[in-house]
């Protein structure tokens, strides 16, 4: 236990999915801000294929105010597999982190097995919508997604409706376990009153069974090494992974 | 009879209104209650030990084996006298004095 709290200590802790209104520059710096104050070293902010390059710079500016490192990241909402392949062969070059709400089973299995996707996440709170199985979890052990658990819906939802989320979402934690899929989790709140500290959210992840290292993993390790992974991707020195440019010109 | 190992935990109440000290232990209990029903609740030992309604800072106090318990509840919280809320655990200690020096730092 006291191995954890020294290590909980030096840890870097990430929220990857803070939801700002990048249309309210005040806001957003006081999101952030507030993000910073709780103990968040890294943070991304969902954008749209609308966001306006100026809103990205002022996002940009309030995180460097802030001392916060920024990571882009972009949610897709295919409808089908091919939706899903177009949008990410279009994006991946371009941002830090892809995560894909699978809605319909198809969509699921084709983000779960696609090396391209980052995160899968599972917005519906209704378990018939939720389509992370054994099946989906092989699939995703085998490529380098990662399941991203929201606590907004645990904050806001109430009596029988957070009962059955809590249900699916033990279950589904259970399996990723199994499967080794890191397990991301992420606030998903778009309210400065709804966010929690890291540690915070780690306790609350002990409500759908993860063990105290894990749930800090959970919240540190596991965000922090998928934008680690990318961005060393996106840098123009990476060639293929394990091999990257050290040096060049005509001396080499 | 062996004794209760007990942990003391400074709370910092986030909210636009005051709360009174009944206000926010209400709010605690409730949220325990919520999560781990009555039986859950009624192993955490929870007691108000010191609340400054200016500072919004508490301190509360619960049984070593409920620590875990009570910080899921206490993140759980929205609302405190039907107004928007958080409560943050700002320090954990298994003593008061101890817990002061950690503030203190």
């Amino acid at each position: 236990m006291q191995k954890n709290r020294v290590a909980a200590m030096r840890r870097a802790f990430a929220d990857l999915h803070l939801r700002v209104n990048l249309k309210d520059p005040a806001a957003t710096a006081r999101m952030i801000n507030k993000a910073a104050t709780l103990g968040y070293r890294l943070i991304a902010v969902p954008s749209s294929p609308e966001t306006r390059a100026d809103e990205i710079v002022k996002l940009r500016t309030a995180c460097s105010e802030a001392k916060i490192d920024l990571a882009s990241r972009i949610d897709i909402k295919p409808r089908t597999q091919n939706e899903l392949i177009q949008q990410l062969r279009r994006l991946r070059r371009k941002l830090e982190v892809i995560c894909v709400n699978c809605e319909n089973k198809e969509v699921a299995r084709q983000a779960a097995k696609d090396r391209r996707v980052d995160l899968l996440n599972f917005p519906s709170p209704d378990f018939r919508s939720r389509f992370f199985d054994r099946a989906e979890a092989e699939l995703a052990s085998n490529s380098l997604a990662a399941l991203e658990i929201d606590v907004k819906p645990l904050l806001v939802l109430e009596g029988p409706a957070r009962i059955r989320l809590l249900s699916s979402l033990r279950r589904e934690a259970a399996i990723a376990r199994e499967f080794h899929v890191p397990i991301v989790v992420s606030s998903g709140v778009a309210a400065e009153m709804l966010l929690r500290k890291p540690r915070e959210m780690a306790a609350l992840a002990f409500l759908f069974g993860l063990d105290e290292a894990s749930a800090l993993e959970a919240v540190s390790q596991n965000p922090v090494a998928i934008v680690k992974r990318n961005r060393e991707k996106l840098s123009s020195k990476f060639v293929a992974p394990g091999i990257r440019v050290i040096k060049e010109g005509k001396d080499c | 009879m062996k004794r209760v190992k007990r942990r003391y935990l400074a709370l910092q109440v986030d909210s636009d209104g005051a709360p009174s000290a009944r206000e926010f232990m209400d709010a605690v209990w409730g949220a325990v209650a919520k999560l781990y029903g009555e039986y859950g609740t009624s192993l955490t030992s929870l007691a108000l030990i010191d609340y400054d309604v200016e500072r919004k800072t508490a301190v509360i106090r619960t049984s070593l084996a409920t620590v875990d318990l009570v910080r899921t509840s206490l993140a759980s919280i929205t609302s405190v006298a039907n107004r928007e809320a958080a409560v943050h655990v700002a320090a954990v200690s298994g003593t008061i004095k101890a817990l002061c020096e950690k503030l203190k730092r």
